[in-house]
């Protein structure tokens, strides 16, 4: 049994009084992607921002429950944010590039962390845009604004900035719902790539992405985490009716 | 763009080459030990038998696997639908290897027939030698090489016609044959059967080659 890194138990996420996630349990292994799938409003994207703290600045939202990085309290009054993002990094739908050069969108990270040292910089820019599958196509252009790429570019730069800080667990929030088929295979295939080094847990509305790349799938609907499997059986064979359904497209 | 279907379909496609050979192997080898009288050749047919059958449910379930998984179209899906049909007729032909070597066995001490047996021994030449030709149509996707089974699956209908028709007046001269000639007949009907399911894979092998679904067989000549 491989290790655990992040373990979630009895997730609940409260807009005011509202319910929107009614107890949520999941654990995830080191290494490997896992796919969460389900219908708009199915509390997918609200699970996974609660996993590094994105709701701590939305102040109607309260969330309950168990978050453990590496046995960890993700939620311990303790628990320096920034610190615990750099372990957990996050990359949105929409690329979002800092208004500045390649190079000093990916430093950023590092820099926030005290780094000053070129080498160090150099040597770090590199190997995140190498493992992001970008660096052979900006690599004489470090220097260039981040905004004159394309978006499948700048998703992947986006990647890039994320794994600069060398984060144990990747968040992806519909990564290539905005890009086109071409880009999203190349971003698709930069996460192909990583993981074997990297956990990474990716929202995503299209069923055959999280097909095509994940090794275990969970399905969520109206707040619920209905199932969880090996993404073979839950797409050969799914435990629940409603993840049959849901899968071969018969509502949602 | 080189995906990570491309790597699994390649591996699909070796799996099933090596599964063609192993049978291909496998049906000559038990049409020649039906012709040396060699039953301890045959009995290691008839226990291998089983390792092709575990070769064909694993190809299966890999193709259940890559369809769910990938949803392939146009070239992919075809190479999968090819494999996932022929594999299931490789089996067969397996299937037909085992039996003749089941009635290797059986006729062993009987008295033979040695004209008959020469007929079977070239037919079931001709026979392995159209496993063996499909499989390397197969893997050159040779839509005419495929083609040209049909005129060969002819050529064993009538062998496998003569054979029956031996056996029959073998048994009508002497009734001390109908033994040994019952097997002719089965074993001509294996080999028969073996050439209709060899025109089977090269259809498929047309089908992944140019889409079209074809009939290479529409003989008539049901064996027994």
């Amino acid at each position: 049994m491989a290790e655990k890194i992040l373990v979630t138990e009895n997730v609940r996420l409260y807009y005011g009084e509202k319910e929107a996630l009614h107890g949520i349990n999941l654990d995830y292994r080191k290494y490997g992607i896992t796919a969460l799938i389900g219908p708009s409003g199915s509390g997918k994207s609200t699970y996974l921002r609660a996993l590094n703290r994105m709701h701590d600045l939305t102040d109607y939202v309260t969330v309950t429950g168990t978050f453990l990085l590496n046995g960890e309290d993700i939620y311990a009054p303790n628990m320096d944010t920034v610190q615990l993002r750099k372990q957990i990094g996050m990359v949105f739908q929409q690329p979002m590039p800092f208004p500045f050069s390649i190079y000093d969108n990916v430093a950023f990270g590092l820099r926030t962390d005290g780094v000053k040292d070129k080498a160090i910089l150099d040597e770090k820019v590199e190997s995140s845009l190498k493992a992001a599958a970008i660096w052979d196509e900006v690599k004489d252009d470090l220097h260039k604004s981040a905004l004159s790429l394309s978006g499948g570019q700048q998703q992947r730069i986006s990647i890039a900035r994320a794994l600069a800080t060398s984060p144990e667990i990747l968040l992806l929030d519909e990564p290539t719902s905005a890009l086109d088929p071409v880009s999203a295979n190349l971003v698709e295939n930069t996460l192909i790539q990583l993981r074997e080094q990297y956990t990474m847990i990716i929202v995503t509305h299209s069923m055959s992405q999280a097909s095509r790349i994940s090794d275990r799938t969970a399905f969520f609907n109206q707040g619920k985490l209905i199932e969880v499997n090996d993404t073979k059986k839950m797409f050969l064979n799914p435990d629940q009716q409603m993840t049959q359904d849901y899968i071969s497209g018969r509502f949602g | 763009m080189r995906r990570l279907f491309d790597e699994e379909l390649a591996d699909l496609d070796t799996s099933f080459k090596e599964m063609g050979l192993l049978v291909s192997e496998t049906i000559q080898r038990s049409v020649q030990a039906f012709l040396d009288h060699d039953r301890a050749t045959a009995q290691e047919i008839i226990d291998s038998d089983q390792a092709i059958n575990q070769r064909e449910i694993a190809l299966e379930k890999k193709s259940f696997e890559m369809i769910a998984l990938y949803q392939p179209v146009t070239t992919d899906l075809r190479e999968i639908v090819t494999i996932l049909k022929a594999v299931s007729v490789i089996e067969r032909i397996g299937d037909n290897a085992r039996n003749i070597a089941i009635s290797t066995i059986h006729v062993k001490g009987n008295r033979r027939v040695a004209d008959i047996e020469e007929k079977i021994g070239n037919t079931g030449q001709i026979v392995s030698k159209m496993v063996a030709d499909v499989l390397t149509y197969y893997i050159s996707d040779d839509a005419q090489g495929a083609a040209s089974m049909s005129e060969t699956a002819h050529q064993v209908a009538l062998a496998t016609q003569n054979i029956r028709d031996a056996s029959i007046e073998a048994m009508k001269a002497d009734a001390e044959n109908v033994e040994a000639a019952t097997d002719y007949l089965v074993i001509g009907g294996y080999l028969k059967r073996t050439s209709d399911y060899v025109t089977d894979i090269a259809e498929w092998v047309i089908y992944k080659r140019t889409g079209k679904i074809v009939e290479l067989n529409p003989g008539t000549s049901s064996f027994i």
